[in-house]
């Protein structure tokens, strides 16, 4: 799993490349929360255009990553998700707490 | 009627989680499953061989998971693969509230307690047999229509 961030304004723009499960999780959850804090951005968007797989530890992340922009008012979003892998965030019910957007534009657009 | 299986151990250190579903995904290949089912098929064993590593065994590097695969071959039929995950740790104290969506024992983690939750509805079959303090067995079924 490739990390790759970029601050841009209150966001901080998170490209994931690979797969997501427990062990990635713990990579992006920490080089995450360092950069959020660091840079105090408000809100988190990831990039889900080269992921090839997530289990249900990236739900786990992803809802931790939630928690953490909640209490400043946040949002997380997420952008281009493949269908494989837009399955389990279907499943979890996790967009009643963020929104998959087309793509950043639109996202940022929405903020 | 056509019979192959493979049994691997390795190290219950969170590497192996992808080691786990590509030598599944290898040793099916033999099937020529479709994109998706062999995605399914990857899902399952991933939730399970984390919670092996995760709950099962707390993350200790001294210890093995093991994972066999098999899968029947019958002249009329699809294929029917039976995946078994063990592991040889504290066992589930209530398997049917483990099996419930959204529970976990992980307390402060980013657990979701989705693992059972996506087993369940990727494959045809799920079944836990567990002891508490001896281990756990997860067996997963899957019929390639």
């Amino acid at each position: 799993m490739k990390i790759k961030t970029e601050v841009q304004n209150n966001i901080l723009v998170v490209r994931l490349d690979g797969e997501i499960d427990h062990h990635s999780s713990t990579l992006i959850k920490e080089t995450v929360d360092q950069l959020y804090q660091k840079h105090r951005v408000r809100h988190i968007l990831f990039d889900f255009k080269d992921v090839t797989f997530m289990d249900s530890s990236g739900i786990g992340m992803l809802m931790g990553r939630y928690r953490s922009t909640i209490i400043g008012g946040g949002k997380v979003m997420l952008v281009e998700v493949k269908p494989e892998v837009d399955k389990i965030l279907q499943l979890s019910g996790i967009y009643k707490l963020m929104k998959l957007y087309k793509d950043e534009t639109v996202a940022v657009a929405n903020l | 009627m056509y019979q192959n299986k493979m049994n691997i151990q390795f190290t219950s250190h969170s590497e192996n989680e992808a080691f786990a579903r590509a030598t599944v995904s290898a040793f099916l290949a033999q099937l020529d499953p479709t994109i998706d089912q062999l995605y399914d098929i990857k899902m399952a064993v991933s939730e399970a061989v984390t919670n092996a590593i995760i709950h099962g065994y707390e993350s200790d590097p001294t210890k093995q998971v093991h994972l066999m695969c098999e899968y029947k071959l019958e002249e009329t039929q699809p294929p029917n693969i039976i995946i078994e995950i063990t592991d040889f740790g504290q066992g589930i104290v209530n398997i049917d509230e483990a099996r419930t969506a959204l529970f976990t024992t992980a307390g402060d983690a980013d657990r979701a307690g989705l693992g059972f939750t996506v087993m369940e509805s990727v494959v045809d079959n799920v079944e836990v047999f567990s002891e508490l303090g001896k281990g756990t067995t997860v067996t997963l079924q899957k019929q390639l229509f």
